[in-house]
């Protein structure tokens, strides 16, 4: 089996992100960034299948600036085998980014392409359906566990009521959740090393595939503020204002 | 059109805020119902009011809420429509952006707020920003979070018309479901949510200390994803950007730092109440209420007192 794991470069998950006075945007000039959480799952489920025998290849794949080549760096130091870049400079949809992914699983024809199940920038959760939907191939999103077997996957998904389990034909798309794995960690060598892997770096314009956003962001603004909060003193001044609250009242 | 989301046997609460959401739009409300042995769930929806019509597609493939079969149908509909949504719960992400990308559009995510029919408010980055979207194309695909608006009210009377159209077979097989075992009120509609974090230590003491505390309130349980990962409380109970957005009308949240990441699952809550020893817990920035205490004691003594 052949593997594609898509990864993107995002604002670091734990920064605390500062919206422009204009309303223009987000203001990411000196902002941290990393790979995205989600991918690194993805990253880490592919490089297990690996392990186990059941790949023999894992390619990296990231759309975006120049920079990104820094996340295809973390994909290959965790084990994946070489990386395709395309460079663009535009803010790219998940439409533009799944219409670009198609043609990149049509060049290197996959039998799983493996996405995280959201970018923690835009919080859009639909790159992998969109895909999925574009190759008309079958989804499985929110995945906790991957199981593969003779000719597809088992794979269990996380979803609102529990955990559901599907049984997919490859190829398929599979989107990683949180649960799937731990990803491992790289020290300096695995770093070095990674550095000496392939990398196919081109413009994302060569494909000749329209990605103009389709949205307008009109503006982007604060969350409106919670009016402070007051500190109580004691636990039987909390039983009042629960109760209060409990019963409907209008406290706050 | 909205996609309904239900088990073939009761429409699930998602879906009346989604026609809620969507009613003050320039467009009749139609609600497609696709499932197996689901009428009662059809002649359910058609008493929403603002729903004018209900579509009914009954059939086997649809009972398991697959996203290939049920994008399919939504393809076949989508011509007559110039809104397809649906709730954005883990059935409605999973299913819409397939059929955004067949139709070629941009699926706009977790609405918040509708401004007009072509422009919507979403929330980006866990939360720490709203965007401002306006889409321009034909079809406008959504999804809808559920906990940023009001159920639609009973009393509608629409008429629910059968829908024949039968999808290819699909590529995915539903194997099995295993729902976590949940007593008392379901957390994404609940009025009141008591939650735990990291600091309750086990899940020993998380059910004993909280379990009381929620079954004498009549509250669901919630809980970080820092207790959730630590094995103490299961993953759907899990409050956050990438568990569930709740907004209660009262939310307890004990032994929480608060995370960027929770926040963005709670602070829309009416009314919030932290409990934590740690008095610089950036929970505290979003409480209407917070008490600096150990746990352990103000919990129990909370408990007692109400």
């Amino acid at each position: 089996m052949k593997i594609l794991v898509a990864v993107k470069r995002v604002v670091d998950h734990t920064v605390r992100i500062r919206v422009r006075p204009d309303g223009s945007g987000v203001d990411t000039d000196n902002a941290k960034f990393s790979i995205n959480p989600f991918c690194k799952h993805a990253v880490e489920a592919a490089v297990q299948l690996a392990e186990h025998g059941h790949a023999d290849e894992v390619v990296a794949v990231t759309i975006g600036p120049a920079k990104a080549n820094d996340v295809l760096l973390v994909a290959l130091a965790m084990g994946a085998d070489r990386g395709i870049h395309l460079v663009t400079e535009e803010r790219t949809e998940p439409l533009a980014v799944a219409k670009l992914l198609k043609a990149v699983v049509e060049e290197e024809k996959p039998d799983l392409v493996l996405l995280g199940k959201q970018a923690v920038d835009d919080d859009a959760n639909q790159t992998g359906q969109m895909l999925a939907g574009l190759l008309d191939w079958p989804q499985a999103t929110f995945a906790s566990a991957i199981e593969v077997n003779g000719d597809g996957l088992k794979v269990t998904r996380e979803v609102d009521y529990g955990r559901a389990t599907y049984a997919l034909k490859t190829p398929a798309i599979v989107t990683a959740d949180l649960r799937l794995n731990e990803p491992r960690n790289t020290a300096l060598p695995q770093v070095m090393k990674a550095k000496k892997k392939p990398v196919d770096t081109r413009t994302a314009a060569e494909l000749g595939i329209d990605i103009a956003p389709r949205l307008m962001v009109e503006k982007v603004a604060p969350p409106p503020d919670r009016a402070g909060g007051q500190a109580v003193g004691s636990v039987s001044e909390l039983v009042d204002i629960i109760a209060e609250v409990a019963a409907g009242g209008e406290r706050a | 059109m909205i996609l309904a989301e239900h088990d073939n046997s009761a429409l699930n609460p998602a879906t009346a805020k989604a026609v809620a959401a969507l009613s003050s739009l320039d467009a009749p409300i139609h609600v497609l119902v696709a499932g197996h042995d689901c009428r009662s769930v059809a002649d359910e929806t058609a008493t929403l009011a603002g729903v004018d019509k209900v579509l009914l597609a009954d059939n086997p493939v649809f009972a398991n809420g697959l996203a290939e079969p049920l994008g399919d149908v939504l393809l076949e509909l989508a011509p007559d429509y110039s809104h397809i949504a649906a709730a954005a719960t883990s059935f409605g992400k999973n299913v819409m952006p397939r059929v955004a990308a067949l139709l070629d559009v941009m699926q706009v995510s977790d609405i918040t707020k509708v401004v007009s029919d072509t422009t919507f408010e979403r929330p980006v980055y866990a939360g720490g920003a709203v965007q401002t979207v306006e889409a321009t194309a034909e079809k406008i695909v959504l999804t809808i979070r559920a906990s940023a608006f009001d159920e639609a009210q009973r009393g509608g009377n629409a008429g629910v018309e059968t829908v024949s159209f039968v999808p290819a077979a699909p590529k995915t097989t539903f194997v099995s479901r295993e729902a976590a075992r949940s007593e008392g009120p379901d957390l994404a509609t609940a009025k009141i949510v008591v939650s735990g974090g990291r600091a309750l230590g086990s899940a020993e003491q998380f059910n004993a200390l909280l379990g009381p505390l929620a079954e004498k309130l009549g509250a669901a349980l919630g809980a970080s994803r820092a207790a959730v990962d630590a094995g103490y409380a299961p993953n759907d109970w899990q409050v956050g950007q990438t568990g569930k957005v709740v907004a209660p009308d009262l939310y307890i949240a004990v032994g929480i730092s608060g995370a960027i990441q929770h926040l963005a699952g709670m602070k829309n809550s009416k009314v919030i109440v932290a409990i934590d020893k740690d008095p610089d817990a950036p929970i505290f920035s979003v409480a209407d209420y917070g008490l600096v205490a150990d746990i352990f004691e103000a919990v129990p003594e909370l408990t007692k007192a109400l």
